[in-house]
């Protein structure tokens, strides 16, 4: 099992543009977003990696610039533990990344549910489709500035819309528990909050 | 094939030449007995062989990563309980070890062992529903009715330790909601007592049974290469070959401490996946057995956590110190180091990572859940290419899948 310092030095001997990722638990390595894959498939056949375990992405929020990092973990099997690689996606309004997918066939339905997600897309995905939400939703729920409560979407069906002459889904948590709207008073946004809305300003209502 | 085989009659010889090749699709759930929830596939059929197989994921997708960010980390275990419904405990616990390693906390003795028996009978609980509902698909109805009423002993005692028999919320960021009711633990080894010789019986009427064998021997069968390119965990991946055990090659809440045997398959069929199932119930009644005999005194949860778990129920009635400390964690939630930690444990369906994104304070920044139904189902347009449409029900059985974790 490489030693943390063995494996960063293993691997900046042959990327000398990696820098290391302040981390709690594993190494973990902060990668240009181009040489992305081949850091992966270093890791796989020179460190014994061998298996992807996940992909995700993390949004930093619209104000913040990179906004969006994509990370992998890795695990091996024969020294039991694990690498995080992370990358930021270089475009903040049409983020994108390279597809691992060439290398472990279970990066797909990872990458697709990161793109269903965030709206990162991954070039050289075999079939980036949503994968959770069904094709033709317009918004990427993991993003930040996307509401808890949720937004009115289209409903997926236009048979069903004409049939029923209901066109939109209503936000599906609006007025659920945590939710609550900027802008709007607690009483506003939650109904089960109105009975507890008096304040030493406000009487309690009859 | 048709030109090598002499047919007898004319007939016959011209139905042959006229016949083009022609696909069925099929579609097969979200409501189908045998997807064991909310699956779908849709099928190209070439007769009855499965030309193309397409899962659609998604159904039971409720948003559990978004809803994490909104709310503090104590608040987000009730919603653990719904990723793999037939084993929250084991879910409770797997966030709880999470977030600690975040806040870098370290159990004492007695809570870890408590973690240790809940996540095993969790995965026995889990095991005995998986391998019922195996036998229904496959045509076994017996083995369900002795499964079944096992797993009800284990909810009388899930309910008696947590107050709920399924939604279960036992664990707490730094201790669990409570410690073990008097004379709980007795009774654990008690069931595992009388479960033993009940298990044998129920295994003993699949084993070696003929159809049984028919239906999963050579059916599904997965490469360790494949397995492992897929990011197949859990006893999906075992029956592989691959003898990748969290609890021992990245041991947790102390299982380095306790005996036990990794079962592995051989040929990475539905069959090896059964077994594989079977025996790692036995092992769990190693452990609990073990557990109960050894079990530690002392503390139950992380006396020194004063920004993370709550103090007890008397203080806080009794001492100002200790109100304002309770009143602060139910409302800003346990107070997190900023930082980011990737936690994996050993579930009874595979491997659940969370990956933990914390900016500091009580509630989450980023949370991943990493489920292993997910990634095992995931391997499906490659297993059931050339396998025959009633060989899908078997291969679904013998994953063991849950929809609530797969889509979150």
């Amino acid at each position: 099992m490489p030693a943390v310092a063995d494996l960063a030095t293993i691997l900046r001997e042959k990327f000398p543009q990696i820098t290391a990722r302040p981390s709690g638990d594993c190494p973990a390595f902060n990668v240009p977003a181009g040489e992305v894959l081949a850091v992966l498939q270093h890791l796989r056949e020179a460190a014994g990696f061998a298996m992807l375990v996940d992909v995700t992405a993390i949004d930093w929020s619209a104000a913040q610039s990179p906004r969006f990092t994509v990370v992998w973990h890795l695990c091996s099997l024969t020294g039991h533990s694990y690498v995080r690689v992370a990358a930021d996606c270089a475009d903040d309004a049409q983020p994108a990344m390279p597809s691992a997918s060439s290398l472990w066939p279970g990066a797909n339905w990872h990458e697709r549910e990161v793109y269903d997600m965030f709206g990162i897309t991954f070039p050289g995905h075999p079939d980036l489709r949503r994968i959770l939400m069904w094709d033709g939703y317009p918004y990427f729920p993991l993003r930040k500035d996307f509401p808890l409560a949720g937004l009115e979407a289209p409903l997926p069906d236009a048979e069903v819309a004409a049939e029923t002459a209901v066109g939109l889904l209503p936000a599906p948590y609006m007025g659920g528990p945590f939710v609550a709207t900027p802008g709007e008073t607690m009483d506003e946004a939650e109904p089960r909050a109105r009975d507890q809305s008096w304040t030493e300003e406000r009487d309690k209502p009859a | 094939m048709a030109s090598e085989f002499n047919f007898p009659d004319s007939a016959a010889k011209t139905a042959a030449a006229e016949s083009t090749p022609e696909t069925m699709s099929i579609n097969m759930g979200p409501s189908h007995p045998s997807t064991h929830g909310v699956l779908r596939l849709q099928m190209e059929l070439d007769g009855e062989v499965v030309t193309r197989a397409d899962p659609v994921v998604g159904y039971l997708h409720r948003g559990d990563e978004k809803i994490a960010e909104n709310m503090t980390y104590n608040q987000f275990v009730p919603y653990t309980d719904r990723l793999d419904y037939l084993a929250p405990l084991a879910n409770n616990v797997a966030y709880a070890i999470a977030v600690e390693r975040l806040a870098g906390l370290e159990m004492p003795p007695r809570c870890q062992a408590i973690r240790v028996i809940i996540s095993e009978m969790a995965r026995i609980s889990s095991h005995l529903m998986g391998l019922g509902a195996f036998g229904i698909d496959v045509g076994a109805w017996t083995v369900f009715l002795y499964t079944f009423t096992e797993r009800e002993k284990l909810y009388k005692l899930f309910e008696e330790l947590t107050g709920a028999r399924f939604t279960t919320s036992y664990t707490r960021i730094g201790g669990l909601a409570r410690d073990v009711p008097e004379g709980w633990t007795q009774r654990v080894n008690a069931f595992c007592d009388q479960f033993l010789p009940i298990l044998e019986e129920a295994l003993a009427l699949l084993t070696r049974n003929r159809i049984f064998v028919d239906r999963t021997a050579g059916i599904g069968v997965i490469s360790k290469e494949d397995a492992i390119a897929y990011g197949l965990t859990g006893p999906n991946l075992r029956g592989c070959g691959v003898p990748l055990d969290l609890r021992k090659d990245h041991p947790y809440c102390g299982y380095e401490q306790y005996e036990f045997d990794v079962p592995v398959g051989s040929k990475g069929d539905c069959y090896d996946r059964y077994l594989c199932r079977g025996e790692e119930m036995r092992q769990s009644v190693r452990i609990i057995k073990q557990a109960v005999k050894n079990f530690p005194g002392g503390d139950w949860y992380a006396r020194d956590a004063r920004r993370i778990f709550a103090p007890p129920k008397d203080k806080i009635l009794t001492s100002m110190e200790e109100l304002i400390q309770n009143f602060m964690l139910v409302t800003e939630g346990p107070q997190m180091p900023p930082g980011e930690v990737y936690f994996e444990a050993e579930n009874p369906k595979g491997i659940l990572g969370f990956y933990v994104v914390s900016k500091g304070g009580g509630v989450p920044w980023r949370l991943k859940i990493r489920s292993p139904s997910f990634c095992n189902l995931s391997i499906l347009p490659k297993v059931c290419v050339g396998a025959m449409i009633a060989d899908i029900v078997s291969i679904l059985g013998s994953f063991d899948f849950v929809m609530g974790e797969c889509d979150r």
